[in-house]
């Protein structure tokens, strides 16, 4: 492994720098293209500089804030996915499992229905907090118990609290047709509906998550090789796991915040990702985080442009391009990197 | 005959022979009780209550002809449609859980949820077809996409589960896409049959549910030995002498085979296929979700969870995939945090 580890680096970093360039490339276009046509020129000339006319305000109003928000609610779904497949060693494991997402759809939901909250400022905030109520109630409940905690457990606390919390969503919203309304939108994910501004009250919670998720990255490689190898190794097993909760719960609440909960994406990438990088988590992650902006910017370009005017919600283009890609990749490859 | 090896019973009759587990027949049988007292006791309840001797009396046709009516042609139906699916699903959850060594794993990994559900709200969104006929072609035609795609000079595990996550998140979009385009009261219809229902049921659903289990139960008891032996692994369950692929194919054809009728007649229930063999498996102590026994547990879960869905809301007829999720997860919960 040694060597042939030093001769990929390179290799490594000169994807990593591809997949970076391309998504810049997909942020500009991000910005060119949309509902209202402005030529190539006209963009360059308000993006530096803002004259107050209308492409300018469309596009520093609307397009670059929403781009932004794309690249930063793709790069923690993207992270946080491949944090949760390495900490349960579960193919199946995704961003919403530790009850996160249903943790938020139920805390918006009873916000609706039960408190009647219509100001979209505060969905922000429910959705958040009911994201990080759920995760720690499933952090308890998978750590509790006589024997050791493990990865089967948690993840299946994290299924037995989303089932709750689901049950829950429902019952509210099969009896009151005014919270079914607006929680059929909210839940198929999109970048279109907020507010102004709702990107820099969950960055901290996002920044912080990320730089937890990546410093993490050679425990995870410890741990893959087994609960007993990675205590021998050294690592604090408990520790290790706790911080990646943390990571996956401030990353994937600030994104189904912002977002809603857009699936597949976190599910997926990592998969996607580690086609490329092998089972190393120290480039699985940042490889992750970058990937996954680029699928969701191509998703919500071709929201926009195919259905023009109108536009289709981000979370059901995401899945109906990537899963193709993703089911065709998975064909091609003989031998597939196992978790 | 019985004898006494290794500090465990074994018994021969004939030519059949096996280890007698007193456990697992306790669990099994106090399971049946459990199952069957709400069976009965929902026969009982509703808008016209009837007590349990006239209930008996009205299904050999004596006795009041209106009682004959609403049990005969209302309430048995209803009650077998729970009894069925819970079966059906339990028992595909068990074989998915054993055969992909996953216990995340669920008929749903295959889209068969997925894909009856996309079906079924493209026709109530649309106007065609039964919900019954749809539900069926959807959730087998998914899992044969999967099945088809997968294909690769024999299908392994990983790859199965990749291709049928990609399956499912393609038909969940398309369901999310027909929620957000469908009239409010076309999208509460749809979504009422998302969470799973026993209201109205008659005969036409239970009977094509009923001939499948008839025909399948027995082929996934028989397949049992296979599907431990995948258990293992497929190195070893090839050094053991176990056939993989046709097991393999065996296995997932009678999974998919049950989830489809199950949901086409009572809908996807949610979390049923994930949390009954959990829920057996500990409760009978074994390194693997027994197939009769989470059947069983699937059972009472639908059945009970229908009967506290009528007491809680009389009026609303909360749908019993609402209640499911909040009765089994604590079950699954306590079993979790207990040892």
């Amino acid at each position: 492994m040694g060597t042939d580890g030093a001769k990929r680096v390179p290799l490594q970093a000169l994807g990593l720098l591809v997949a970076v360039l391309a998504l810049v490339v997909l942020c500009l276009l991000s910005i060119w293209l949309g509902s209202k046509e402005i030529s190539v020129t006209a963009v360059w000339q308000v993006l530096w500089r803002d004259d107050g006319s209308a492409d300018a305000v469309v596009i520093h109003s609307v397009r670059i804030p929403r781009t932004l928000l794309a690249v930063a609610v793709g790069a923690a779904l993207g992270l946080a996915g491949a944090l949760m497949q390495a900490l349960t060693r579960n193919p199946l494991a995704e961003p919403g499992l530790l009850g996160v997402n249903a943790g938020a759809a139920f805390s918006i939901v009873f916000a609706i229905a039960v408190l009647g909250v219509t100001s979209l400022y505060s969905y922000i905030w429910f959705a958040f907090a009911g994201a990080l109520g759920a995760s720690v109630v499933v952090y308890v409940l998978g750590n509790r118990g006589r024997t050791e905690a493990s990865p089967v457990r948690l993840a299946l606390a994290g299924v037995a609290v989303t089932a709750l919390l689901t049950s829950f969503t429902s019952a509210l919203v099969l009896t009151d047709p005014v919270a079914l309304n607006r929680y059929r939108f909210w839940s198929a994910g999109s970048l279109a509906g907020p507010v102004s501004g709702s990107l820099v009250r969950v960055a901290p919670f996002l920044v912080v998550g990320a730089v937890l998720a990546l410093a993490a990255a050679p425990a995870l490689n410890s741990m893959a090789l087994g609960d007993d190898t990675a205590k021998a190794l050294g690592r604090r097993l408990g520790l290790v796991r706790a911080q990646g909760v943390v990571a996956v719960t401030l990353l994937t609440g600030g994104a189904v915040a912002v977002a809603g909960p857009i699936m597949f994406i976190g599910l997926v990438i990592p998969h996607i990702a580690r086609f490329v990088t092998g089972p190393d988590h120290r480039w699985l992650l940042p490889y992750s985080m970058v990937l996954s902006p680029c699928l969701l910017l191509v998703a919500d370009i071709v929201g926009r442009v195919v259905t023009r005017p109108a536009e289709t919600q981000v979370g059901i283009v995401v899945a109906l391009i990537g899963a193709p890609f993703f089911i065709a990749l998975v064909r091609r490859r003989r031998r597939l990197a196992e978790l | 005959m019985l004898t006494r090896a290794h500090g465990r019973t074994t018994f021969q009759v004939g030519p059949v022979s096996g280890v007698l587990r007193p456990r697992m027949i306790l669990v099994g049988a106090a399971l049946l009780v459990v199952t069957l007292a709400p069976f009965c006791y929902g026969m009982t309840i509703g808008s016209f209550p009837i007590s349990l001797p006239g209930v008996v009396r009205a299904m050999f046709g004596a006795g009041d002809p209106g009682a004959v009516y609403i049990v005969r042609d209302l309430r048995l139906p209803r009650a077998l449609a729970g009894l069925l699916a819970g079966l059906a699903f339990g028992m595909a959850g068990a074989i998915f859980q054993t055969v992909t060594r996953n216990p995340l794993a669920s008929p749903d990994i295959v889209g068969v949820n997925a894909g009856a559900a996309a079906l079924v709200v493209a026709g109530i969104t649309f106007g065609f077809g039964s919900a019954t006929v749809l539900g069926v072609i959807g959730g087998l035609g998914a899992g044969l996409l999967v099945y088809v795609l997968s294909w690769r000079r024999g299908t392994t595990g990983y790859r199965f589960i990749l291709v049928g996550v990609g399956v499912a998140a393609m038909c969940a979009s398309i369901t999310d896409f027909l929620m957000t385009k469908a009239q409010v009261f076309e999208a509460q219809r749809a979504m009422g049959w998302l969470v799973g229902s026993l209201n109205d049921r008659d005969w036409s659903q239970v009977q094509p549910l009923a001939i499948v289990l008839a025909v399948l139960t027995p082929v996934a008891v028989f397949l049992g030995p296979w599907a431990r032996q995948l258990q293992l692994g497929d190195e070893v369950a090839l050094g053991l002498g176990t056939p993989v692929r046709a097991a393999h194919l065996a296995l997932l054809v009678t999974g998919v085979g049950m989830a489809a009728f199950a949901t086409a007649s009572a809908g996807p229930v949610l979390f049923v296929a994930l949390v009954a063999p959990q829920i057996a498996q500990r409760l009978t102590g074994m390194a693997w979700p027994p197939v009769l026994v989470s059947g069983l547990t699937g059972s009472a879960v639908i059945l009970a969870a229908d009967v506290v869905g009528r007491h809680i809301l009389p009026s609303a007829q909360l749908p019993v995939g609402v209640v499911t999720g909040a009765l089994g997860a604590p079950v699954l919960l306590w079993l979790l945090t207990r040892r």
